[in-house]
């Protein structure tokens, strides 16, 4: 088994999926002579040539909305987008066209497109590199919202996606383009469930994206006091798994959610929502939420961390809502 | 590019086929108007009487593989472009007999059959899918045009500005036909745009820009016509600007306040139908007989497209997540 970075299990993906199908093609800021920011698609201009790995000009809205006008016209078109900050210049393409045009043509055509985009914070890039917006995304009806955390999802998901016949937006925290794994050969990887990638008995934690890896951590910091988790990863946040995070919660009676979006308005507060909704009688405690504090994310490191979710503010939580002292 | 295909043939039957498209549009319009305020058209409604010489003409030019994509003030477009008066007017009933199902109304008109891709209602907001609809045609291979219609009042947005950009940079075959009624809803050309001369603006992407008045049918068709053999021989996008006067409110709650009752009076003067139909007659292309049986003609169709939305159904609620996303994943 070879060691595969999550930044090159993607660059994979997109070259299986553009050798599988000649309708598949790559376009946004600088994905082809840079080699892509995060250099994600190094390498694949070469490759596939121009025509395929399109550079496109500073125009998030045009060639986002060009991406759903050829995906109507036939095509597989992959957008990427630099940063999810960047994508609220394409926000009118992705909310009022991507997510609207099967409803509103009553079923007559659809947007069989892929969004990608990086997210999230902890690079010390300030307030408009930083932060996480997949959860507002995941308000939209009409279209799925993936946070691929794990090198297997990042080489896994994008060839489901590309197969709905729908718009599916990728969430790519981008502290995790460096993180290596070994994979197996090929992976089957479905787009519509949450995976435990812990199992306890005590409490759930439920997290998701860039913020799988410190619940992970936190959790095992919580078994060594004694304190035994599941660590469920929505891998999807819409639609959201509602069975896989109830049935969690059903086991355990204990949930903490870490979530590196701001906590009101947030799909952390979404899943308590549900949770209360539907899994209220199966709790024995209050639920308790990690999410980014509610300041726009700073530049100096120690404010930055003390903006982000951490791995010791996820056990606090853990042992508060276990009735354990901090 | 060959000169058949620009060239307008304006014998008895073409003369016939304008006039009659145009009176569609009026008269279908003017049935609308009517059932809105018998509540029968609820939400937005937007005429576009006046500016029918602008459908009209473009149309003309077009060819059934061709992709369209229109604004909220649609109607025109679609009836012209083939979509069904019935099927139109049950959309603007809410009823499961629409062309989008009931779930458009009259800003969302669509209709995969004639390649009618909406129905916008972002002002702006159609321009890059007409992009990415000609860049699918291109990277496929096949010879189509995308043609987007929008208002004056588009060029003011990002998107009209980036998308005749990339469309220039790219060489997508696209015309872009811009309506200039001269006014955004109610904000002025001239109160909104530093160089209120559009064609100019589309000009300095590099593409081929033309401005026609888009109250002569003759015109738009003839410059839609040169227009789109430039695409099809060049596969490079095309700029058409049609000068045009909207006669009725920008929409049905509307009280005008922002320009003179002489000034609409003064188009309606040059308006499309008048205008066209006295030359037609002068010409004797056209006689009395002809205009009275496109009359008949349009009266009988339009009573049978209400009489088609007044019959529709209404989709069960329990449909109501229907075509939200696929029923199931490929």
């Amino acid at each position: 088994m070879t060691q595969i970075s999550y930044r090159d299990a993607i660059r994979g993906a997109i070259r299986d999926a553009m050798q599988a199908d000649p309708r598949v093609f790559l376009m946004g800021e600088d994905v082809g002579h840079y080699g892509g920011c995060y250099a994600v698609s190094k390498g694949l201009l070469e490759e596939f040539g121009p025509d395929r790995i399109r550079d496109t000009p500073l125009s998030e809205s045009a060639f986002t909305g060009a991406g759903i006008g050829a995906a109507m016209g036939g095509m597989r078109p992959i957008v990427e987008i630099m940063t999810c900050n960047f994508s609220l210049l394409a926000l009118d393409q992705i909310m009022n066209n991507a997510a609207t045009i099967r409803h509103m043509s009553g079923g007559q055509f659809n947007v069989p497109i892929v969004i990608r985009m990086a997210t999230g914070g902890g690079r010390q890039l300030g307030a408009q590199h930083s932060h996480s917006l997949e959860g507002w995304y995941a308000h939209i009806p009409g279209i799925r919202v993936l946070a691929p955390a794990t090198v297997e999802d990042a080489a896994g998901m994008l060839a489901p996606a590309l197969a709905d016949p729908d718009p599916v937006l990728i969430f790519e925290n981008a502290l995790l383009y460096n993180e290596a794994a070994a994979m197996n050969g090929s992976v089957d990887i479905d787009i519509d469930h949450a995976a435990l990638r812990r199992e306890g008995s005590d409490i759930s934690l439920i997290t998701y994206g860039g913020s799988l890896g410190k619940t992970l951590a936190a959790a095992e910091e919580l078994y060594v006091s004694g304190i035994s988790s599941d660590v469920l990863d929505l891998r999807v946040l819409r639609p959201l798994d509602e069975d896989a995070i109830l049935a969690t919660v059903a086991k355990t009676r204990r949930a903490v959610i870490v979530d590196e979006g701001w906590r009101t308005g947030s799909i952390s507060a979404e899943i308590m929502a549900r949770l209360v909704e539907r899994g209220f009688w199966n709790l024995d405690a209050p639920i308790a939420r990690v999410c980014s504090e509610e300041v726009p994310i700073p530049y100096a490191r120690h404010l930055e961390e003390a903006a982000l979710p951490s791995i010791s503010a996820i056990v606090a939580a853990a042992r508060s809502v276990m009735g354990r002292s901090a | 590019m060959s000169k058949a295909s620009t060239k307008v043939q304006l014998d008895h039957t073409h003369c016939r086929h304008l006039l009659l498209q145009m009176t569609r549009i009026r008269r279908f319009e003017e049935k609308c108007a009517e059932l809105y305020t018998q509540e029968k058209i609820r939400g937005f409604l937007h005429l576009y009487i006046g500016e029918e010489a602008v459908a009209v003409g473009v149309m003309e030019a077009l060819a059934p593989q061709d992709a369209v994509v229109a604004t909220y003030r649609e109607h025109g477009h679609a009836l012209v472009r083939g979509v069904s008066a019935g099927a139109i007017m049950a959309e603007m009933y809410g009823k499961q007999e629409g062309c989008s199902g009931g779930r458009g109304g009259s800003m969302h008109l669509f209709d995969a059959a004639t390649r009618f891709y909406g129905g916008n209602a972002i002002v702006g907001g159609g321009l890059p899918l007409a992009a990415g609809l000609a860049l699918a045609d291109k990277l496929a291979g096949r010879s189509n045009v995308s043609v987007c219609f929008f208002g004056e009042g588009a060029v003011a947005e990002g998107e009209f500005h980036e998308t005749l950009n990339l469309a220039a940079l790219w060489q997508l075959p696209v015309l872009f036909v811009c309506e200039n009624n001269l006014y955004a809803m109610g904000t002025a050309l001239d109160i909104s745009e530093s160089e209120t001369d559009i064609s100019a603006k589309a000009a300095c992407y590099r593409m081929q820009s033309d401005a026609v008045d888009g109250m002569n049918v003759v015109n738009v068709e003839a410059a839609a016509r040169r227009a789109v053999a430039a695409i099809r021989e060049t596969g490079r996008p095309y700029f058409l600007e049609c000068r045009t006067y909207r006669f009725r409110a920008h929409s049905m709650f509307d009280p005008q306040l922002y320009r003179a009752k002489a000034e609409v009076e003064e188009w309606k003067g040059r308006g499309p139908i008048t205008r066209f139909k006295t030359w037609a007659l002068e010409a004797g292309e056209l006689n009395d007989p002809d205009i009275e049986a496109i009359e008949q003609e349009v009266a009988h169709e339009i009573a049978e497209a209400v009489a088609f939305a007044e019959a529709g159904t209404w989709e069960p609620v329990g449909h109501l997540f229907h075509n939200v996303g696929a029923e199931r994943r490929a």
